[in-house]
């Protein structure tokens, strides 16, 4: 294999093993912390099924934003629902042996990059000139948005353009990654630099933003239900404190708190 | 009484450009150290205070996940810029939710997380310095916690989690705020935010009671300390003094006469406000919770009702039941001995909202609409209530029980705007600890956003009153009604239109 080849494979199993060695640990970290009060935003959810309504809504639809800025949803939901559909555009690169049928219906998605431009493009305009948001950016906001418009680009200039890499050492190396059967990669640049940004993405997710993505499921305003009079709700460091003041029931304003 | 200079409000709402250190200072007072030291905090500046506070941080986010998450998920997508009323009001750019939040993110960041240790510009991370400290101190007090942002944001961060982890870490460090620190002292001591002690407390009830009886001829008692009664009423103790907050009392003092349920308030338990939520210390909001619980045992009653105070219905509803299981699902010595003595056919705490809706709906009030036909009425839904709370345990039921019960005294009713109402409700500009007279002008500029839709509403409709159930609210607009040319006395208590719709059994053969 090239030097390249064995570059690209081994930055392929360090970023998403820093993805998932870091996100584990956010995870059982966002699990192990615990929230101590009920804090249900309004419109709370009085039970379960409500709760899991308003987590579709604000996943599938981001009713929040939709609420809040309606050019900010337009871009945002774009861009996030053409990622969904490119994921699985690209999926039949990655499958690993025979490429079941359906698979290959997914071609049809790579026109939902127009919609990914066009949202990613959509949110750096709105970032640079809108001066609220210029004034919370910080240089990763930008480089980010940057990143996703160079990543679109690349790809969009491959599928559209007259750069098409060569399609079988593109899904061999691929799918070799998913069977560890490794192997050579196409050497042309404008590849190379759609798959660089992706890994290099992968690898930050857990130190960076992208955190949103498993931080909105443990945000309490969001997952609590809103029930506190019937059901009592109580951390364990909490409890702990009760457990280690002095109970008096006759006298207990003497309790040690 | 119009003010001379009053504020000219446009016809709509604009979102101001940002301007930046437009309410840069020094913030509210300081606490003396005797304020500090009476809640446990250290009374001036420690001289590690970096390190103190930075373990401080640690602490906290580790204790509470809203914290930790919120920090994280951030993707400063703006949505919330143009949500808070003291952006919208000051157009300093650091009152917009995000940005308050990151004068305590970037904090986390520097300390806490990788990119923040080794890239810090790049991701906007700053060490916490005597500038970040000051900046703290100005802007997490020009927050109102009223977590308007949160219902914009699509991740549901809740600026009031950050602004409440701040102040307690300034707290700790030895950096508290007068207004707040002091009143806890008082309640702690006294039982009241205002220091009032039982005799006080007595003499006012029974001059109201003589005040009742002059007006309508009935004996409306004000029970103090009657053990054995049904309810025990909690209420903000603004109740007993401030106008309009006053009528409110008469109010509930009426609607418990027609009801023929016995009830009490307390002397030792004589606030329902608990300003430990405005500081973000648990220990200190429970202390506040456990008086009452301890007035609830010692009273031996069977039912606990909350008064029209914005807040402390969200402490009360949300937070009593785990922070001293005075609800039910508890499984310690209080809880169990609590749930055994409290009725369960109640949910408990209720609100008072809760108890007139409940007889309104079972037609045990007689109402004669027509003493409210000189006001055309519309409603502020206080943040705490509309965005913290629930009533009636039916969707939404804190926005539609207290319409209700207006609609049952007033026949004219009209809404604000739809951005300004329920879950988006505007603050009053005065809620989270902030009214104090050293924070005026940022009151006055935060009442803008309901100021606005006010005016609105006046031009459209012709509203002349404004009610509200909460106690902070109402001293608010007391003070800044004047300022956007309005009448300080169009505010109004809920149960102030209730008292003067109410018709009193005993009172159809008296009446003057």
């Amino acid at each position: 294999m090239s030097l390249i080849s064995i570059f690209f494979t081994f930055f392929f199993y360090i970023s998403v093993l820093i993805f998932i060695i870091g996100v584990s640990y956010k995870l059982v970290q966002y699990w192990n912390t615990p929230a101590p009060l009920k804090i249900p935003i309004a419109p709370a959810s009085l039970n379960t099924s409500g709760v899991l309504i308003r987590y579709f809504r604000e996943i599938f639809l981001f009713s929040s934003l939709y609420k809040s800025s309606k050019w900010t949803w337009l871009f945002g939901w774009s861009f996030h629902l053409a990622l969904v559909l490119l994921f699985f555009r690209h999926l039949p690169y990655f499958w690993p042996g025979e490429v079941p049928l359906i698979l290959y219906k997914t071609e049809v998605l790579k026109y939902s990059s127009y919609l990914l431009f066009f949202g990613l493009v959509g949110l750096l305009i709105r970032r640079i000139f809108v001066d609220r948001v210029r004034y919370i950016s910080s240089p990763s906001d930008y480089l980010m948005l940057l990143l996703l418009i160079f990543i679109a680009s690349t790809g969009m200039l491959m599928t559209f353009g007259n750069n098409h890499p060569n399609m079988l050492l593109v899904t061999n190396f691929a799918s070799g990654l998913i069977t560890f059967q490794w192997s050579e990669l196409p050497k042309e640049v404008i590849f190379l630099a759609h798959i660089f940004p992706v890994f290099f993405l992968i690898a930050i997710f857990p130190i960076s933003k992208l955190l949103h993505a498993p931080g909105i499921f443990f945000s309490p305003t969001f997952n609590q239900v809103d029930n506190a009079r019937k059901k009592r709700h109580i951390s364990d460091w909490a409890l702990n404190k009760e457990e280690g003041s002095k109970i008096d029931l006759e006298n207990n304003d003497n309790e040690k708190y | 009484m119009a003010n001379d200079n009053p504020i000219k409000l446009p016809t709509y709402l604009e979102v101001p450009a940002i301007k930046k250190n437009a309410m840069a200072g020094n913030g509210p007072f300081k606490a003396s150290e005797d304020i500090q030291n009476s809640l446990g905090f250290p009374g001036e500046k420690v001289d590690n205070w970096q390190q103190v506070a930075i373990d401080k941080m640690a602490e906290t986010k580790s204790k509470y996940r809203s914290v930790q998450v919120f920090l994280d998920a951030c993707v400063k997508c703006g949505a919330c810029t143009d949500k808070c009323h003291y952006y919208l009001g000051t157009a300093d750019p650091k009152n917009m939710p995000v940005a308050r939040q990151d004068l305590f993110r970037s904090v986390y960041r520097r300390h806490f997380t990788f990119a923040g240790k080794y890239f810090p510009r790049l991701v906007g991370a700053k060490d916490l310095d005597e500038n970040m400290l000051d900046d703290w101190y100005n802007y997490f007090h020009q927050c109102s916690q009223c977590r308007r942002c949160a219902v914009y944001c699509p991740y549901g961060i809740d600026t009031a989690e950050i602004s409440m982890a701040a102040r307690e870490v300034m707290n700790v460090i030895g950096v508290g705020q007068k207004y707040p620190n002091q009143i806890l002292g008082k309640v702690q001591k006294i039982g009241n935010n205002l220091g009032m002690p039982e005799p006080a407390l007595k003499d006012t009830l029974e001059d109201l009671e003589d005040e009742i009886k002059d007006e309508t001829g009935v004996d409306v008692k004000l029970p103090l300390d009657v053990k054995d009664s049904e309810v025990l009423m909690v209420t903000p103790s603004a109740d007993f003094f401030a106008e309009p907050h006053i009528d409110g009392l008469i109010g509930y003092a009426k609607v418990f006469h027609e009801s023929g349920v016995t009830w009490t308030l307390s002397s030792y338990a004589s606030e329902a406000a608990n300003f430990g939520m405005f500081i973000g210390n648990y220990d200190v909001m429970r202390q506040g919770a456990l008086r009452i619980r301890k007035a609830a045992i010692d009273l031996n009653v069977r039912r606990v009702i909350v008064g029209e105070c914005g807040h402390a219905w969200r402490v009360a509803y949300s937070f009593w039941n785990t922070l001293t299981g005075i609800g039910s699902g508890g499984s310690d010595e209080y809880s169990l001995r609590l749930q055994k003595q409290l009725d369960s056919n109640y949910p408990q705490p209720q609100h008072m909202i809760e108890f007139t809706y409940d007889l309104i709906q079972n037609n045990q009030l007689s109402f004669d609409k027509s003493k409210n036909d000189h006001r055309i009425v519309t409603f502020h839904d206080s943040c705490n209530v509309a965005r913290g709370s629930n009533m009636g345990d039916i969707k939404n039921g804190q926005f539609i029980l207290p319409r209700e019960v207006i609609k049952a005294a007033c026949d004219n009713f009209v809404e604000m705007p739809k951005n300004t109402i329920k879950s988006s409700t505007f603050c009053c500009g005065g809620g989270g600890g902030l009214l104090t007279d050293d924070l005026i002008d940022l009151r006055i500029k935060g009442a803008k956003p309901r100021m606005h839709a006010l005016k609105k509403t006046e031009q459209e409709s012709g509203v002349n009153t404004l009610a509200a159930i909460c106690a902070i609210c109402k001293s608010q607009f007391s003070k800044v009604l004047p300022n956007y040319d309005f009448d300080p006395y169009m505010i109004v208590s809920v149960h102030q239109l209730v008292s003067d719709a109410i018709v009193l059994k005993e009172s159809s053969d008296n009446e003057v």
